[in-house]
């Protein structure tokens, strides 16, 4: 239920991007989600959906998610994250702090946890289409 | 491209009435047991409070107030559960007894991501424990939080105290309210630092002994509030 936040944080930001480009009516809000942070799609939908209003009343959600690439700081290697790897609880510690991927990950070359997220970490508003 | 986590951080914190961060230039002084021993005090004397352990890569609070088997609860949100009639969050409750190595974007990520996802509800005080230094925990809430008040720690020793001069001067310049500075573990009768603060015109809060009925009570809350340290905040957050 925490894409609840996300979802509130999205408006919040979506409405305050229409307000800056003196936008009338949002037509679509593309947002990208990380991997990493395992979103619950359909809640994170659900939630737009019903948090939508004024100028965001008609707008259209598209989210693409992103996979994330991680690279590690000490060998250079770059992977991809899996949360097949991962136990329950473990991913959602994740899915509540990305950042805990430190804790729990570690380079699978050389086995440091001390790893770059290039990127597919969290929530990003790519863009807010509308009529002016 | 929009972090959109950032704007709804004021939304979380709007029924906050103070939001105390526990600070000091310098590590190992104290801030740690002041800001749990504070919250504590400040829920004795009937205001609703919470505690939130920012020092994210060495979380100490949760092991001087002896948390354990609680979590958050999921609504819209991460709900802190109450422990000790307060309400509590730190990272621990995901990254266990593991070792959470963070660099500074990372610091500054986790610490945007449970800003903006914790629900605190109504508070008279968030009191919150901060690593030692200037970093990116400090610069994060200088810069994402508007009526933040610090409380500093610094002990007797010229060493924090130079530290701690610093830290006064850049919130200064930043036109940040600094509530007061704590003398924590105070060995001698000199009045040297509190003039020294006098002298910088902030308010010096109090001093607090060396206590060595501290070790024995770290995460035994009714040991905690029996000790001189305890009685010495209980007297510096009638001044608060
Ligand atoms: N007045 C005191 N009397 C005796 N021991 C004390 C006193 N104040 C703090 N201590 C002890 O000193 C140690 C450091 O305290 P604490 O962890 O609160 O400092 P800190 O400033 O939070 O450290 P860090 O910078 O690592 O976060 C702890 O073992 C604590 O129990
Ligand atoms: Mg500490
Ligand atoms: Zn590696």
């Amino acid at each position: 239920m925490h894409e609840w936040a996300l979802a509130e944080a999205i408006i919040t930001t979506a409405s305050q991007i229409a307000e800056k480009e003196g936008l009338n009516e949002v037509t679509e809000v593309k947002i990208k989600v990380g991997e990493l942070q395992q979103v619950e799609k359909d809640i994170l939908e659900f939630a737009l959906s019903n948090l939508k209003s004024g100028k965001l009343h008609k707008a259209k959600f598209q989210i693409e998610t992103m996979n994330a690439k991680l690279k590690c700081r000490v060998c250079g290697n770059q992977w991809f994250f899996n949360k097949e790897n991962l136990d329950e609880k473990t991913s959602e510690a994740i899915h509540f702090v990305p950042e805990i991927a430190h804790t729990y990950i570690q380079c699978p070359k050389c086995g440091s946890p001390d790893f770059e997220i290039l990127e597919g970490r969290g929530i990003w508003l790519e863009s807010v289409k509308g009529l002016k | 491209m929009a972090d959109p986590r950032i704007s709804v951080i004021n939304e979380r914190i709007k029924e906050i009435r103070n939001i105390i961060t526990v600070s000091s230039g310098k590590g190992g002084v104290g801030k740690s047991l002041v800001a749990s021993t504070l919250a504590l005090t400040l829920t004795k004397k009937g205001y609703s409070v919470g505690l939130f352990d920012l020092d994210f890569t060495s979380p100490s609070t949760h092991v001087i107030l002896g948390i354990e088997g609680v979590q958050p609860k999921e609504n819209k949100g991460l709900v802190p559960p109450s422990v000790h009639g307060l309400k509590y969050m730190s990272i621990v409750y995901y990254s266990g007894e593991h070792a959470s190595p963070l660099r500074g974007v990372d610091v500054s990520n986790a610490l945007i991501e449970l800003l903006a996802i914790t629900k605190w509800g109504k508070l008279d005080f968030l009191v919150v424990d901060m690593p030692p230094g200037i970093g990116d925990a400090t610069l994060d809430l200088l810069r994402l939080i508007k009526n933040i008040k610090f409380l500093i720690v610094t002990t007797s020793s010229l060493l924090a105290f130079e530290t701690v001069r610093k830290l006064i001067s850049l919130l200064k310049a930043l036109k940040v309210p600094i509530i007061g500075i704590v003398e924590n573990m105070k060995m001698n009768n000199t009045k040297s630092i509190q003039q020294k603060v006098q002298r910088l015109g902030v308010t010096f809060l109090g001093e607090i002994p060396f206590d060595i009925k501290i070790e024995e009570s770290i995460g035994k809350t009714n040991k905690l509030l029996k000790t001189i340290f305890a009685e010495k905040i209980d007297e510096i957050a009638s001044k608060i």
